[in-house]
């Protein structure tokens, strides 16, 4: 192996212009290939934090209840309609938490109240849907926390948080106070804590965050609750993650994919896309290898006749010219590693990119992997013209 | 007379198939004993590249039998005769075939080298002496490239040498140098004759190689015309 090594070092320093040539284009290969990586890797954390990472990732409701079938469903016709004699809740929730929180992936758990309510100040009335989290809960699911514009986050008994819209809707600013009637008829005087701005235009419309205590009080539930939202990361785990959650509550549970499946769709599609393009970088530089090696054991016949001649077993001809074309793969794979991070480097991290601009994540760029498949497919690249040249006749190739 | 130290009995030699068969060699019985020094002569196109090629083990014969050093090497696999080829034949070619990309010292290194994967200290030593044998102790780290035609043809004696191989097969090893060059190269094969067991078989076309050499054997259309008896 190291007399193969040394021959082979020999054979590429000696034509240094056509082997830096190789590796360039195996570098600018290896460069697409990471630049790909990157751009569709950003681009997907792009869109998931600007969709789903602001609605959880599963949900947690009670099941529906079908009502209880008196009549003999033989000899009359029977129309099933859903029970909305009673309201929906899960009455006991306290257990599900830690279980929930210790679920592998689940990042964040926020157990809700949740109910409609209409707002009137003056003539002006607006619905809004109102959620009731405990205070250390509010950014759990959206991060409301980091989305206020007015006031502060605190959520205090008698306090609200309402959206930038509404706010304009309603002419209203932090301190004062708006009266909320809810679905059960229930009224309160509240005073606007804070004002958001999540830049989704349904949430800064009609969203309201109260006190997990308050909303008991204004919807009418002294126990239970309505919901239980959590977070999962990675994102695409919430499927997983939902199966686990059913068969550990009961519950009926919502992985987001389900509710928005023509993201995940495009989210899925757009990974696809990337793969292929990668792929197709990888075949072009086996390509250009093989090709290489092919016209460097053509140059190198004599050479090749010479070694076989004086002893040298096919193996060693073989080992010469995989490791010829492994090298060429490896130095071409990190040089144009290095020039991928350095022309990365300039993008900003994907949460500060500006509107139109590239959300490339480097982090996502697959270096490592690149570099070892880069080198392995330069290695399988060179086995078959490796095998080629241990097949030269000696005879022939040193014209004896 | 000892056991001889290859025999080559009825051996033929042809190329292609049908009308187009070509019998390049036929009915060749030969003897070689350690230490000799003889001349392989003929026109072009005689057939005697092809029969060193065949001595060398690069060309299997098409029949007939050789036999070197008490193995059958008609009846031997490639991977065999490789072996066999590396551990005990040496070849002079008439073009110096030597690596570019090797140093004189490398390069005679080289069928130590290839056969163990690495080079040692003892095969440095062992190329450095042959170098020195040469004439060219000074030449060792040069490349091929900057050496003369006659320096070349030396490194490569001194290559053929480096496994201390029973036979060297030299196919007109001086064919491509001047006078002079000529001269110091057989001078050289000479003394490593007389003072080795080393049998040299050396293709020529020139006479005053050939009046060097202490036997003589000459081809003529694929047939041995002459065979000097072995000198005593």
């Amino acid at each position: 192996m190291r007399y193969a090594a040394k021959i082979a070092i020999r054979h590429l320093l000696s034509s240094w212009g056509q082997t830096l040539l190789l590796a360039i284009g195996v570098a600018l290969g290896v460069a697409v290939f990471i630049f790909m990586s990157a751009l569709i890797g950003g681009l997907a954390t792009l869109l998931t934090q600007r969709t789903v990472g602001s609605i959880p990732h599963v949900t947690l409701e009670m099941r529906d209840r079908d009502p209880r079938i008196l009549a003999d469903a033989e000899s009359v016709q029977v129309v099933v309609q859903k029970d909305l004699s009673r309201r929906e809740q899960i009455a006991i929730w306290q257990p599900f938490i830690p279980i929930i929180a210790g679920t592998r992936g689940v990042t964040g758990v926020s157990a809700q109240i949740r109910g409609s309510a209409f707002i009137e100040r003056g003539q002006a009335v607006a619905p809004v849907g109102v959620t009731g989290v405990t205070p250390g809960n509010l950014s759990v699911i959206a991060n409301i926390g980091a989305a206020i514009v007015e006031g502060s986050g605190d959520l205090p008994v008698d306090g609200i948080l309402i959206g930038r819209i509404l706010a304009d809707d309603l002419g209203v600013r932090t301190g004062q106070v708006l009266r909320l009637v809810s679905d059960r008829g229930r009224e309160r005087n509240f005073r606007i804590g804070g004002i958001f701005s999540l830049g989704i235009a349904s949430a800064d419309r009609q969203a309201v965050y109260m006190n997990f205590t308050a909303a008991r009080a204004l919807f009418d539930l002294p126990s239970g609750i309505s919901r239980i939202e959590v977070k999962v990361a990675p994102v695409n785990d919430a499927s997983r993650v939902a199966d686990t959650l059913r068969r550990a509550t009961g519950l009926k549970v919502t992985p987001w994919t389900e509710e928005n499946a023509q993201l995940f769709e495009a989210l899925d599609a757009q990974g696809r896309t990337g793969t292929i393009i990668k792929i197709f970088a990888l075949i072009t530089i086996i390509v250009g290898i093989a090709s290489a090696m092919l016209l460097s054991i053509v140059r190198r016949r004599a050479e090749i006749g010479i070694l076989r001649a004086m002893g040298a077993g096919k193996r060693l001809v073989t080992t010469i010219f995989v490791l010829e074309g492994t090298l060429i793969g490896a130095t071409g794979a990190v040089g144009g590693a290095v020039i991928a991070w350095a022309a990365l480097a300039p993008f900003p991290p994907v949460s500060e990119v500006a509107q139109g601009g590239l959300p490339i994540d480097r982090g996502q760029g697959q270096f490592l992997l690149a570099i070892l498949l880069t080198t392995l497919a330069a290695a399988l690249a060179s086995i078959l013209p490796a095998r080629r040249a241990a097949g030269v006749d000696p005879v022939e190739a040193i014209g004896q | 007379m000892s056991e001889p130290l290859l025999s080559v009995r009825d051996l033929e030699k042809s190329f292609g198939e049908g009308e187009a068969r070509a019998t390049v060699l036929r009915g060749i019985d030969l003897d070689l004993q350690r230490g000799e020094l003889t001349a392989l002569l003929g026109p072009s196109g005689s057939g005697k590249s092809t029969l060193l090629t065949i001595l060398g083990t690069l060309l299997r014969p098409t029949s007939g039998s050789y036999t070197m050093l008490g193995t059958d090497l008609t009846a031997a696999s490639e991977a065999e005769r490789t072996r066999f080829r590396r551990e005990n034949i040496g070849f002079v070619f008439q073009f110096h075939h030597l690596l570019p990309d090797l140093s004189a010292l490398e390069n005679v290194m080289m069928p130590s080298a290839a056969q163990a994967g690495r080079e040692t200290a003892a095969m440095r030593t062992r190329a450095a002496e042959l170098l020195d044998a040469v004439g060219l102790a000074d030449r060792r780290k040069y490349r091929p490239a900057a050496m003369s035609g006659g320096q070349r043809q030396r490194v490569a004696v001194a290559r053929a040498l480096m496994n201390r191989p029973a036979l060297v097969l030299a196919d007109e090893p001086t064919g491509n140098l001047d006078r002079q060059s000529a001269d110091d190269v057989m001078a050289l094969i000479d003394r490593i004759n007389a003072e080795t067991e080393t049998c040299f078989l050396i293709s020529t076309h020139d006479e005053h190689i050939s009046a060097r050499c202490r036997r003589r054997i000459e081809l003529l259309d694929g047939r041995l015309a002459r065979a000097e008896p072995t000198p005593a």
